[in-house]
């Protein structure tokens, strides 16, 4: 790897890089951006990139008029409460797949992979009725369950390609030193996995919190992570561009901190474990 | 305490027979190692007896006690993985004192018998490190380590040394005997190096193909191997082993001679060939022979001061209370 | 290679997955199938009884049919085309020696976070809104007539939505794919007398191909469902109607059960055949 590369080169590639690069990332920048504006601003012909009056009012009238912190607290406990589920019953499967292999485990990894192709929509109908029958509907915990459902599969491919890469030799010692299948995974498997179910809460976490279907259809008032609450902007009378930046920054900061925070994880749980 | 008696065991998987019903009694106390080239099933025999693998038929004791359907933590045996398997996440202490927090344990005792162990093995100054930063050595003694604190029924070990270098495993070799020599407690030894076995073992099985062929005391196999493959197997360098004419003369199929039972010299002597390559270890010297008319090579152990050029012409003396006769089927000739 | 007592003990621990997986395929699957097969408007009437294979018929009949699966094998097809395509391109020159280049990789990730409604949302006003958004801003500053985007060129503005937000997920496999090739092997070209496009050609692709897999895979999975895009942008006009989205109309907007359900078993067919089609390559590329 130890390439020489001349500076002029370097130089070319990091500038074509960082112009790419700040490409792809401008949609996010100017939503940003436009949240700090006035409205007169945020339409202003030609627009203005970082030379107008910076301002806070956006977020407080978003706040106002949509009680923010509620939607942002559904949000928490709805992908929080998913994930941990989801790795609670995903754990004991994956150790099952990754250490005890049978000629089947590939196939129920692709069938349980393939439920995921099952288009939600088709469902939807059964599903909004099971839910008025429980009493589901609108609920946090409901949609806890659905989301933990759907990806579940996700979660278990993760775990069994990470669990893949620890050797089986060791669990057999922890076996051969008395330990219990609970004290195997508890004290031995988990702890030596710890990267790539960090990686797997992670990214489970943002598809949870990102999930527009089943939150869209399957909550009103009560449970309405941000999804719902940015969708509630979607409609033409909510078309100011500030306030609409400031809901949008406000819905996707909480994610884009924790990205940036555990990058490391995170670019790992991104490829889903598939790639090493 | 530690006797492990197999009856009938047999191991399959799926269609595929790897151990055929064998029967093998191993002491108390004893040093019993199974020794086979690689794929002989001498490692399954090993996982059999730890619980790793179920038994296909067949009964497994362990000190006198049916222990066929006793899962491995119950079976009170302790095993050394050839990876050495630690526990990457946890210091050495932890590493020793892991099955005994699993047997649930007071901390103090845990305490002293991990000190015990580490003073044994000389890790005492190691124990707050983790595997990766030991050298391979030491972490085959944290290995060990987490073995004897247990103070199980026997000890098991799968190919241990095979991660170390030379040196290394001399080293080891003899640790491992003496901790033997010292505990007095069963242990069962897997390798498919015939040096470790020789130098090792009380007793030694010699498997092939899950067979077992031979068992006994490496100079029982060293002087009467039952068969052909035990005597091509044990001692280094091989037998040699000659057909045709020669053999029927002393009434076999095939006779074998080892090469430190060949003498060689310039003009003396019933065989005669031209050297080969010689191999110089200072203190023996190792010839291949050519065009005697016996058999491909001969090797021929001599003195490390015998010198002998790649081309000459030279005589060798086999000594004939050491020929070892086999018949058609390969067998011994008593 | 395990005892018994594992294989038992394994087999238990997996039935709560198995069976949780299994209750949410089956018992909305049973339903819809029944459904499917009824006249059910809960707000004109309710289950109006068996009807046999009419919603099929109907369904199948519609104009807006054989559209939607149009619409949304494009949709897939098109992001998928312009995420690999990008994404290996991006992935070569995120590998090359520079400055910075943590920053980058943050940069280029950053749209996976977004979620589907703000970015839909975003796109649609502040970029592509005809008389205030960026894009119109920039066609007037060159003399040209602002473009329509959601109505002109609806297609290929959810392609781009969407691709945007799925291009950070392919560069960021494709990267790691990358990065794992053996850079001897490169080497050995390059003695080899290999040039540059040579090299990428036969030694490069050839290793992407299970990171491509599984990109193709993964976003395959999350692209036959896309909703939320298109339910902030277009609400489905303009071409823009998939089948998940005519479905969703069916049930939700015009509550036809029946119907819907009955879309929805052709939906759950095409999902399959994309599926069965994807589990072959997948299987063949996941062995090791």
């Amino acid at each position: 790897m130890a390439r020489a590369v001349t500076p002029r080169r370097k130089a070319l590639t990091t500038a074509l890089a960082w112009a790419i690069g700040f490409l792809i990332f401008f949609p996010i920048l100017w939503t940003i951006l436009t949240s700090f504006k006035t409205e007169a601003e945020a339409i202003a012909s030609p627009p203005k990139f970082l030379f107008f009056d910076w301002t806070l009012e956006n977020y407080g009238v978003v706040q106002d008029r949509s009680n923010y912190m509620r939607f942002l607290w559904n949000s928490v406990i709805i992908a929080g409460g998913s994930t941990l589920l989801g790795i609670l019953v995903a754990v004991p499967a994956a150790w099952s797949m990754a250490f005890v292999p049978s000629r089947r485990t590939k196939d129920i990894l692709m069938w349980m992979l393939s439920t995921k192709m099952l288009p939600a929509v088709g469902v939807l109908y059964p599903i909004y009725l099971i839910f008025i029958k429980l009493g589901l509907l609108d609920t946090r915990i409901g949609l806890i369950v659905v989301l933990m459902l759907i990806n579940l599969p996700i979660i278990v491919w993760m775990l069994y390609t990470y669990f893949r890469e620890i050797p089986g030799e060791i669990l057999e010692a922890a076996r051969m030193d008395g330990a219990s299948l609970r004290d195997e995974i508890l004290y031995v498997l988990t702890p030596m996995a710890v990267p790539g179910i960090a990686s797997t809460i992670l990214l489970n976490f943002i598809l949870a919190w990102n999930e527009a279907f089943w939150t869209l259809n399957l909550t009103a008032a009560n449970a309405g992570p941000l999804t719902a609450f940015i969708a509630s902007y979607s409609s033409p009378e909510g078309l100011f561009f500030a306030k609409l930046s400031a809901a949008s920054t406000m819905a996707i900061a909480p994610i884009l901190i924790l990205g940036w925070f555990s990058q490391k994880q995170l670019v790992r749980g991104l490829t889903f474990g598939a790639v090493k | 305490m530690g006797k492990i008696t197999l009856e009938q065991v047999s191991k399959s998987f799926g269609e595929v027979r790897v151990i055929p019903p064998l029967d093998l009694t191993i002491e108390d106390g004893e040093f019993a190692v199974f020794v086979g080239p690689s794929g002989c099933g001498k490692s399954t025999l090993l996982r059999l007896i730890a619980g790793l693998e179920d038994v296909t038929g067949g009964t497994i004791r362990i000190d006198g006690k049916d222990a066929t359907e006793v899962p491995p933590a119950k079976r009170g045996l302790a095993m050394v993985f050839q990876s050495y398997a630690l526990y990457p996440h946890m210091t050495v202490r932890k590493n020793i004192a892991f099955p005994l927090r699993m047997a649930k344990l007071p901390q103090a005792e845990i305490d002293r018998r991990v000190a015990g162990a580490a003073q044994v093995l000389n890790l005492t100054d190691y124990l707050d490190r983790r595997p990766g930063q030991l050298s391979g050595g030491q972490r085959q003694r944290v290995a060990i380590g987490r073995a004897i604190v247990r103070e199980p029924a026997a000890f098991l070990f799968d190919e241990p040394l095979s991660n170390l270098d030379a040196a290394l495993r001399v080293g080891m070799r003899l640790e491992i005997s003496e901790l033997h020599k010292r505990l007095k407690t069963t242990m069962i030894y897997v390798t498919h190096d015939q040096v470790e076995a020789m130098t090792m073992a009380d007793k030694i099985v010699v498997l092939r193909a899950g067979h077992i062929e031979q068992v006994g005391s490496p100079l029982d196999l060293y002087r009467s191997p039952r068969n052909l493959f035990v005597a091509g197997f044990i001692g280094s360098p091989r037998m040699n082993f000659i057909e045709g004419p020669e053999a029927a003369r002393h009434g076999a199929r095939t006779i074998g001679i080892r090469p430190e039972h060949i003498a060689v010299s310039a003009d003396e002597g019933p065989w005669s060939g031209v050297v080969g390559v010689s191999e110089h270890l200072g203190s023996d010297t190792f010839f291949h022979i050519h065009d005697t008319g016996l058999a491909e090579t001969i090797t021929v152990r001599a003195g490390g001061e015998v010198g002998f050029n790649h081309g000459d012409r030279v005589r060798l003396t086999p000594r004939e209370d050491q020929v070892h006769r086999f018949d058609e089927k390969g067998l011994r000739i008593a | 290679m395990a005892t018994r007592h594992s294989r038992s003990a394994a087999r238990l621990m997996m039935a709560p997955a198995v069976i949780l997986l299994l209750g949410w395929m089956l018992v909305p699957l049973t339903m819809t199938l029944w459904f499917s097969f009824r006249e059910f408007l809960p707000l004109r009437g309710g289950d109006m009884g068996w009807v046999g294979f009419d919603n099929y018929a109907r369904f199948v009949t519609s104009s807006a049919f054989w559209p939607s699966i149009q619409t949304t094998l494009l949709i897939v097809g098109g992001v998928l085309l312009i995420t690999v395509v990008l994404g290996v391109l991006l992935a070569l020159l995120l590998d090359q020696p520079m400055w910075g280049q943590g920053v980058v990789r943050i940069l280029v990730i950053a749209p996976f976070f977004v979620m589907p409604t703000v970015s839909a949302l975003v796109w649609k006003n502040m970029f592509m809104d005809p008389v205030n958004g960026l894009f119109a801003h920039l066609w007037k500053a060159f003399g040209a007539t602002p473009v329509e985007w959601l109505s002109q060129a609806s297609m290929f503005s959810i392609i781009l939505i969407v691709a945007w937000q799925w291009l950070p997920f392919a560069t960021l496999i494709l990267l790691t794919a990358i990065q794992s090739l053996d850079s001897e092997q490169l080497e050995a070209a390059e003695m080899d007398g290999a040039p540059a496009l040579k090299r990428f050609w036969f030694i490069i692709l050839p290793h992407l191909g299970r990171a491509i897999t599984v990109v193709i895979l993964i976003q395959t999975i999350f692209l036959l469902s896309v909703f939320a895009e298109i339910f902030v942008t277009t609400q489905g006009s303009f071409g823009t109607r998939t089948l998940t989205y005519l479905i969703f109309q069916r049930v939700l907007e015009s509550q036809n059960v029946g119907l819907g359900s009955a879309g929805g078993v052709y939906a759950i067919i095409l999902a399959n055949i994309v599926a069965i089609f994807l589990m072959r390559i997948v299987g063949k590329n996941l062995d090791r």
